[in-house]
């Protein structure tokens, strides 16, 4: 082992070549290794900002979802109503209907009967008329006789 | 290899062979040149270098710089591809490795973590490489008598760069804390006292033992990349000697073990140099 001149030369070789790394190829490669590392951590950044404004947008989403649902739901209650109310109204109508139809026709028998009692009336005085003449075996004057003729059909 | 021709070389020439560097230096009598010998390249002295040892060295701190650069060419924000992103992951990973460790600001230490792990890591990763290949090839067809591949086998490489951190830790004390208080750093610490007599007699004591725990920093940091990586040069070596078909039952394993090694190593000095740059620049 003879320590030599070699010590030197080694030491001026290291040297150079520290002073070219200096120079030539820290200063680029841990530039570039700074510059990607300050454009992923924009990107993770980013991404990061992405996601939190998905999840606001999903929030909005449900939220206006679940406000459709509500309202959907408020406007069937409101139609269910409105259909019973319309059958009701119907159903009145009906009822109304019918209790005058009823009364109508109720007056039109009514009429029917007042009429067919008149005819009535009038027919049992000629059949009492005649009915008496038969038993009178003679004329009877008519006119001479109304009143009593009267009276018998006032209490038909 | 340096044998007579004709004869094999006994197992003590063998390992001695691949323990031995390609000097180039002055020889005693005046005249420069490559050392035929462990006793010629001893004799030189300090004025010899170790060419391979600085061969490999700067081919793979400069094919370090250049893969790097390359990198460093095509870095964009855009998606990394293959070999940049392997370089990126390692810019990164040492990175944070300076910003957990290191609480300073300074535009050196990044750079400087960088180019030792990989650096080291490279010339670490030589040692992956069977240990007669290069050595026979170049024998053979360049008539290199002597080669080592893995330049932090060699205490110079090793020592080389960890005086160099050691420089960097006296200039920054000194830079951040000013002569006077390095000094005091020195002196008046682990023991102190509000008398001054007392405190005179202390300061000795104090810088002898910041001086052992200072020195030994930059020692124990070169000498034990050296160390795990000459010991586990000389295993492959141990391993070479045996019979060619029984060798992969060693030194495979011993290989993937390996592995491990020279990550490790490569980390710790690594670590290390931030941890004492990290120091430097603290106040106490």
């Amino acid at each position: 082992m003879n320590i030599n001149l070699t010590l030197i030369g080694q030491a001026i070789s290291f040297a150079m070549f520290v002073a070219f790394c200096m120079k030539f190829v820290w200063p680029p490669l841990i530039g570039a290794l700074r510059e990607r590392q300050a454009t992923i951590a924009e990107g993770l950044a980013a991404a990061e900002q992405g996601a939190q404004a998905q999840e606001v947008a999903q929030a909005e989403a449900q939220q206006l979802v679940s406000d459709a649902k509500t309202q959907a739901a408020e406007i069937v209650s409101q139609a269910q109503r409105r259909g019973n109310e319309i059958v009701d109204e119907a159903k009145q109508q009906a009822v109304t209907e019918s209790d005058r139809i009823r009364t109508s026709a109720q007056a039109e028998i009514d009429q029917e009967v007042v009429s067919a009692r008149e005819t009535l009336r009038t027919q049992v005085s000629s059949v009492a008329v005649a009915g008496a003449e038969r038993i009178l075996k003679r004329e009877v004057d008519a006119n001479s006789h109304a009143a009593v003729l009267d009276e018998l059909i006032a209490k038909i | 290899m340096a044998t007579d021709a004709g004869r094999a070389p006994t197992a003590s020439e063998y390992i001695q062979h691949h323990l031995q560097n390609l000097t180039w230096g002055r020889h005693p009598d005046g005249h420069w040149g490559i050392a035929h010998g462990a006793e010629e390249a001893k004799e030189m002295g300090f004025w010899a270098i170790h060419l391979d040892s600085m061969f490999w060295s700067i081919l793979l701190g400069s094919l370090f710089c250049f893969l790097f650069w390359r990198a460093a060419k095509k870095a964009s924000t855009g998606v990394p591809t293959g070999f940049q992103n392997v370089c990126e992951s390692l810019v990164e990973f040492v990175d944070d490795t300076v910003k957990d460790s290191f609480n300073g600001k300074s535009a050196l230490v990044g750079p400087l973590a960088l180019t030792i792990a990989v650096w080291i890591f490279l010339m670490n990763l030589m040692d992956l490489i069977p240990v007669d290949f290069l050595p026979e090839a170049l024998l053979r067809w360049g008539g290199i008598e002597y080669q080592r591949v893995v330049p932090t086998t060699d205490v110079n490489v090793t020592m080389g760069m960890s005086l160099s951190v050691f420089a960097l830790m006296i200039f920054y004390s000194i830079k951040v804390k000013g002569g006077k208080g390095f000094l005091a750093e020195l002196t008046m610490q682990p023991f102190s006292s509000d008398n001054k007599i007392v405190q005179g007699i202390l300061m000795p004591i104090n810088f002898f033992l910041e001086i052992v725990a200072l020195v030994s920093k930059p020692l124990s940091l070169g000498l034990r990349l050296f160390g795990n990586l000459y010991a586990g040069e000389l295993i492959f070596i141990l391993i070479a000697l045996l019979p060619w078909y029984l060798q992969w039952s060693l030194s495979l394993p011993w290989a993937i073990f390996h592995i491990l090694v020279i990550v490790l190593q490569a980390f710790i000095f690594m670590m290390l140099t931030v941890v004492y740059l990290n120091m430097a620049h603290e106040h106490h």
